[in-house]
C-alpha cells in the first residue's frame, strides 16, 4: 500500500542536505506552507538556496529562515513587500545574493523544470535591464528573451485537501505557485489542512495528481486560516 | 493658479472603468488601478484577472465576510463574482504573456511619448527591486493603460520624452489617464483627449516633460 503520510513535520523534512535549492509555494502567506518553513528552521540545513515569490515579512516563516542565517541564496520576484524587514537587513549587509526574475518568468522557468523543458524564449524582460547578458532572439518579428528552466531538491507546497497516495486540491488562491512547484522538485513535501481516503477527491479536480508528491503531512491548524463556513465542509 | 480642481485617486478609477468595454479581460495594477475594481458597475460583465491565479474577481468584501484565502495580486481581500475561476500560476501567465488579456492597467514612475514605460525601479543602481508581474503584464497584455497622477508629488513630469528609470517595457502604453488629463500614446506623440474642466492647455503642457497635442475624441 502506497502510504506517503508521515506523522510529523520532523519527517517531512528528513534529509534536507545543506546547500539545497528550496521551493517555497504561496503568495504572500496565502499558502504558504508555513509549518513546513517551522520546520525547516528546526531541521537545520545550511547555506539553501530558497526560490519563491516573496522574502518573507515580519519575523516569522520565510523571514525567520533567512534572520536563522540558513539562506545564502534568493531567488524571487518581489522580496521588497511591507514588512520585509529582515531581507533587508541582510540585503544590504551583503549576507545574501538575491536573484529578481520576473514572476512569470519565474513560475515558467519552474514549470519548465517539472516539464522537461531545458529553456525557453519570453517577451518579458525585452529591452530592460533584466535582459542583460542573456541571448535575445527574433521569432516572426518580435524579440525573445532566452531562459532557463528553475528546478529544486526540495519543494514544500500547502494543499487543501490530500490523499494518502499525494493526491492534491487547493483553496481558491492559496493555488499560487503550489502547483507548479510540486512538479519541479525532486523531494515534493505537502502541508495539507485535509486529509481523505483515497478516493475522496474528485479525480475531475485533482490540480496535483500524486506522481509528483513524495511525502505529506497533515497540518490541520492551517483550518484556523480558512472561513468559518469552509472548516466543517467535507471536499 | 487657474481654477481647475485634480480628479481624486477615486474619481480617476471611475473614468477608467466607464472606458472598459463589456466581455473584457482585464488585470489591475497595484496603486490607482486596484481602485477600478470597485468602479466597475456589477451589471457590466468585466472579468478581472489577478497574477496570483483569480479571473472574475469582484470588490472588497465587507469586514465580517473576508475569506482568507481569496487575495488579489496586491495581497487585499477580494470577492468572486459568479463565473470566476481559480489556477496556478504558470497558467495564470500564460493568459497574460499568451496575450489573452484584452488590457492591464498599470501604475507608473515615467512613460514616454513613444509608449515606454519605467514602473519597478527607481534606479539602475536600486540593489533590490521588486519587479513581480510588472514586465509580463507590459510585454503580454493586448494593451497597456497608465493610470497616475500628472505629476510626482514634488511636481516633476511623469510623462515625459525618454524615461529616465529602468524600463519596464518599451512601447507598450497606449493611453493614459492622469489626475488631469486622458493622453492617447500616438505616433510618439502624447495626444490628449480630455481635460479636466477649468485647466489651460498651457498649464497641461507646462507639467508634461515632451510636446502634448491636442485632438479631442469621444471613446465609445
Amino acid at each position: 500500500m502506497i502510504n506517503k503520510q508521515v506523522g510529523t513535520t520532523a519527517e517531512a523534512l528528513s534529509g534536507i542536505a545543506d546547500g539545497s535549492v528550496v521551493m517555497i509555494g504561496g503568495f504572500g502567506s496565502v499558502g504558504q506552507p508555513d509549518a513546513l518553513i517551522e520546520a525547516l528552521i528546526e531541521q537545520g540545513a545550511r547555506d539553501l538556496t530558497v526560490v519563491a515569490n516573496n522574502a518573507g515579512a515580519g519575523r516569522v516563516g520565510l523571514a525567520k529562515l533567512l534572520d536563522a542565517g540558513r539562506v545564502r541564496r534568493i531567488i524571487c520576484s518581489y522580496p521588497r513587500s511591507s514588512g520585509s524587514v529582515v531581507f533587508e537587513d541582510l540585503f544590504r549587509a551583503g549576507l545574501l545574493e538575491l536573484e529578481i526574475v520576473p514572476q512569470g518568468t519565474l513560475a515558467e522557468r519552474i514549470r519548465a523544470a517539472g516539464a522537461g523543458i531545458a529553456g525557453f524564449y519570453t517577451p518579458t524582460t525585452v529591452g530592460t535591464i533584466l535582459a542583460k547578458g542573456k541571448e535575445t532572439r527574433e521569432f516572426s518579428g518580435r524579440l525573445y528573451v532566452l531562459e532557463q528552466a528553475l528546478g529544486a531538491d526540495v519543494a514544500l507546497i500547502q494543499a487543501w485537501r490530500t490523499d494518502r497516495i499525494g493526491n492534491c486540491v487547493y483553496r481558491e488562491t492559496g493555488r499560487n505557485f503550489n502547483a507548479v512547484m510540486a512538479t519541479a522538485a525532486r523531494t515534493t513535501i505537502v502541508q495539507t489542512c485535509g486529509m481523505t481516503e483515497v478516493g475522496g477527491l474528485d479525480p475531475e479536480a485533482i490540480v496535483t495528481p500524486g506522481i509528483f508528491v513524495h511525502r505529506v503531512v497533515h497540518i490541520p491548524d492551517g483550518e484556523a486560516a480558512a472561513p468559518a463556513h469552509l472548516k466543517k465542509e467535507e471536499v | 493658479m487657474a481654477d481647475y480642481k485634480p480628479l481624486s485617486r477615486k474619481a480617476m478609477a471611475e473614468r477608467i472603468a466607464r472606458d472598459i468595454p463589456e466581455g473584457w479581460y482585464v488585470n489591475l495594477g497595484i496603486g490607482i488601478p486596484t481602485l477600478v475594481a470597485d468602479a466597475i458597475p456589477t451589471e457590466k460583465e468585466i472579468f478581472l484577472h489577478s497574477e496570483n491565479g483569480v479571473l472574475g474577481f469582484g470588490p472588497a468584501p465587507d469586514p465580517e465576510h473576508i475569506d482568507p484565502w481569496l487575495i488579489n495580486a496586491g495581497k487585499q481581500h477580494v470577492t468572486l463574482r459568479p463565473g470566476g475561476s481559480f489556477f496556478h500560476h504558470a497558467d495564470s501567465f500564460a493568459m497574460i504573456r499568451g496575450g489573452h488579456l484584452d488590457l492591464c492597467i498599470l501604475g507608473a514612475f515615467e512613460v514616454s511619448a513613444g509608449g515606454d514605460i519605467a514602473n519597478w525601479a527607481t534606479s539602475a543602481q536600486d540593489s533590490a527591486p521588486a519587479v513581480g508581474g510588472a514586465m509580463d503584464l507590459a510585454a503580454g497584455a493586448r494593451r497597456v493603460w497608465v493610470a497616475t497622477e500628472h505629476t510626482t508629488r514634488e511636481g516633476a513630469p511623469k510623462l515625459v520624452e525618454t524615461c529616465s528609470y529602468p524600463l519596464t517595457a518599451p512601447a507598450v502604453v497606449s493611453r493614459i489617464y492622469t489626475n488631469l488629463a486622458v493622453l492617447d500614446v500616438e505616433d510618439n506623440r502624447f495626444v490628449v483627449r480630455e481635460m479636466v474642466p477649468g485647466l489651460s492647455r498651457d498649464a497641461l503642457q507646462a507639467m508634461t516633460a515632451a510636446p502634448v497635442f491636442f485632438e479631442e475624441k469621444e471613446y465609445a
